[in-house]
């Protein structure tokens, strides 16, 4: 996995409460090999019309956001089904960010499965930047997990915190497995006694 | 100290306190299904290996066809789709897992069979590659769906990095009305919480409503909980878990059972446990619930009319007006009596015997005014609901009997609605494009789509069922 220290990109304002994973990729799109570039079906729905033409009133299609890396948003994003493929279309798009007042749980723990940083940001500061962004067209911002702070060029620094334990594996890009499994006396040892104080358990 | 059901649970499970919360926790079962080829993939490409095989089981579901299933894998024709349910069999003989098949009478959808087999048991700590696997916390278990990522962790090392959530208790006392389910019960939940309402939270449903419940009913709850953005949904197991568990084919035996009994019964929130949140609703007033917008918060009684954005202001107002948008509503227009154009009864929400002879009740004697079927929610079920005879009940109202599979709830195995259809969907989300593009869908009870399907349009099946067939 990528580490995630800083970074900085133009950030597109996606002023929708409840973006699902049924938005973020088609359900019709799950069936894709991971090889393929799953950048293409980002949003998919939302950016193309019936007839695959793209849609001038989605912010993604316009020119100003052809570059953006950074998604801010509103509340519940990424609700819905645990496809990861949701993480796969914005990472493949080259979106290392995305900053919400809250986020779908299991898209949250997604996200830093694959390096992509979902910053949670108070209510009133996520649409203070959302209106920013909105006056600002183009504007970048930057996400700094050591500082754990999002910044903009108007000056304004905002604090957000992510609990230290997935903190440093953000920092470091480490990979969960290979942690867990230089436990593996300590998981042994644990299944033996598991195993023997619910022994219809044991398989 | 007393503790919660869920703590219990979570602190027989910690191998290793990582601080902050985080925790190393056994899994104790998980759940595969054709959706693990991404988790495959990976896991064969870093040349990794399942590390304990018997606590996995893979079940093809997502992209089986309900129709021509009489030729088995011969009958699925979309080569992309055949793929995967072959991958499915491959992966899972390589790994040495367990695999029930297209063809395997043991097939169904995961959160249907996980219970029916016996697999999932209280006390346990199951993952799935899959939101839903809440549903198997109706058996006093910690479930949580997992992404493909976590999924390969669980096969590498039967062991997920976990952050503790917090726990919110749903009480819900009273008796439920004639015509009404669990179903009915959790939309009005998510109807009152939101469906943010519990996000980063367990949540135990406790009270009178849920004692009473059979174990289908508290599947459909459970199955829910992640509508409300729960990390898990759960109910302490009772008689009426253990009555639904004994003799079932993974279930303990003799003295083991008796001694799986004796522990489970101490698996229960104890007097003077705090939660973080405290939520109660009464259960004897709630009513038939529909959904009008596109997420399961948006949902109100059958008595109800759609909602005027104009009453609100803000996000809230342009969220109401996207979802009146799309879903082709008029603010103030009344639900009951909205034309439907397909009924569409089946998935891991509401596919179960109880399910079924729910809808038939309602059906029986009368005939479908538009096109609706049924997908049972595993090849048994099938099994015994035409050895009950509800197969023909549906069939002569003009209702389709399939086969066995997710089918119209997500529609990855092609079953969807055209654009603009609307639909009442005994599934459990509502959001745009679910089951298809453009298509609309009005989440109900399994009583609910029934009626929608005899009368042509939502209606309030409580009239059906005082009244007459006809």
């Amino acid at each position: 996995m990528q580490p995630f220290t800083e970074f900085t990109a133009v950030a597109v304002p996606l002023a929708m409460a409840n973006v699902n994973t049924d938005m973020l990729i088609p359900a019709r799109f799950l069936r894709k090999p991971r090889d393929e570039h799953y950048g293409q079906y980002l949003f998919h729905d939302l950016r193309h019309d019936m007839d695959g033409r793209l849609r001038d009133s989605f912010v993604l299609n316009e020119t100003v956001y052809q570059d953006a890396k950074i998604l801010v948003a509103n509340a519940n994003f990424g609700c819905g089904s645990s496809r990861e493929s949701a993480v796969y279309v914005l990472l493949d798009s080259g979106f290392r960010c995305v900053i919400a007042p809250s986020f779908g749980d299991i898209f949250f723990g997604n996200c830093l499965q694959n390096g992509v940083l979902p910053v949670v940001l108070a209510e009133a500061e996520c649409a203070e930047l959302l209106a920013w962004l909105e006056a600002n067209p183009g504007a970048s911002v930057t996400a700094d997990l050591q500082t754990q702070t999002v910044s903009t060029a108007d000056g304004k620094v905002r604090s957000f915190t992510l609990d230290p334990v997935r903190r440093e594996r953000m920092l470091k890009g480490l990979d969960e497995i290979g942690l867990t499994l230089t436990r593996l006396p300590a998981i042994e040892a644990f299944e033996q006694r598991h195993a023997q104080a619910q022994p219809w358990l044991a398989r | 100290m007393p503790s919660t059901l869920f703590e219990k649970i979570w602190d027989a499970h910690v191998i290793e306190s990582g601080g902050a919360d985080d925790a190393l926790l056994h899994v104790d079962q998980n759940f595969l299904h054709e959706g693990a080829f991404l988790a495959f993939a990976a896991l064969r490409r870093e040349g990794r290996t399942v590390r304990r095989p018997k606590q996995h089981f893979a079940v093809a579901d997502h992209y089986v066809p309900t129709l021509g299933r009489e030729a088995g894998i011969a009958g699925v024709t979309d080569p992309e789709v055949r793929g995967l349910i072959d991958l499915l069999a491959e992966n899972s003989a390589w790994g040495g897992i367990e695999h029930a098949g297209i063809d395997d009478p043991r097939q169904g959808i995961v959160h249907v069979i996980g219970p029916e087999l016996g697999l999932t048991q209280p006390g346990m700590i199951i993952t799935c590659g899959d939101s839903h696997t809440s549903t198997h916390g109706a058996f006093g278990a910690f479930a949580f769906g997992v992404g493909a990522s976590q999924v390969k962790q669980v096969l590498a090392t039967q062991c997920l990095w976990q952050r503790r959530p917090k726990r919110l208790r749903i009480t819900l006392d009273g008796a439920l009305g004639a015509g009404l389910s669990g179903k009915d019960l959790i939309l009005a939940v998510i109807a009152q919480i939101g469906a943010a309402g519990a996000t980063g939270h367990v949540i135990e449903y406790a009270g009178s409503a849920i004692r009473a419940m059979s174990m289908e009913g508290r599947l459909t709850v459970c199955n829910m909980s992640i509508e409300a953005g729960a990390r898990a949904g759960m109910i302490a197991a009772d008689d009426t878990t253990f009555d639904y568990l004994q003799g079932r084919p993974y279930a303990p035996q003799g003295a083991l059972w008796d001694q799986a009994v004796a522990h489970w019964r101490t698996l229960r929130t104890d007097e003077g446990a705090t939660f973080d949140r405290e939520v109660r609703l009464d259960a004897s007033a709630v009513v038939p619930m529909v959904t009008w917008g596109t997420n399961p918060g948006q949902g109100l009684p059958i008595t109800g009319r759609v909602p005027d954005p104009a009453a609100t202001s803000g996000d809230a107002r342009r969220g109401i007006e996207a979802a009146l948008a799309y879903m082709g509503l008029k603010p103030g227009q009344a639900l009951d009596g909205l034309p439907v154009d397909r009924v569409f009864i089946g998935s891991c929400t509401n596919s179960r015997l109880d399910d079924l002879r729910a809808a038939a009740a309602v059906v029986h004697g009368r005939k479908a005014k538009i096109p609706a079927f049924v997908s049972p929610g595993s090849t048994q079920i099938k099994r015994e609901a035409e050895a009950e005879g509800l197969d023909r009940i549906f069939t002569d109202a003009g209702i389709e009997w399939r086969a066995s599979g997710c089918s119209m709830c997500v529609g990855t195995n092609g079953d969807l609605l055209k654009p603009g259809e609307r639909s009442a969907s005994t599934s459990n989300r509502n959001f745009e494009g679910r089951q298809g593009r453009g298509a609309r869908t009005h989440l109900v009870s399994p009583a609910m789509a029934a009626a929608a399907a005899v009368t042509g349009t939502l209606t309030d099946v409580r009239r059906l069922l005082a009244g007459a067939a006809g």
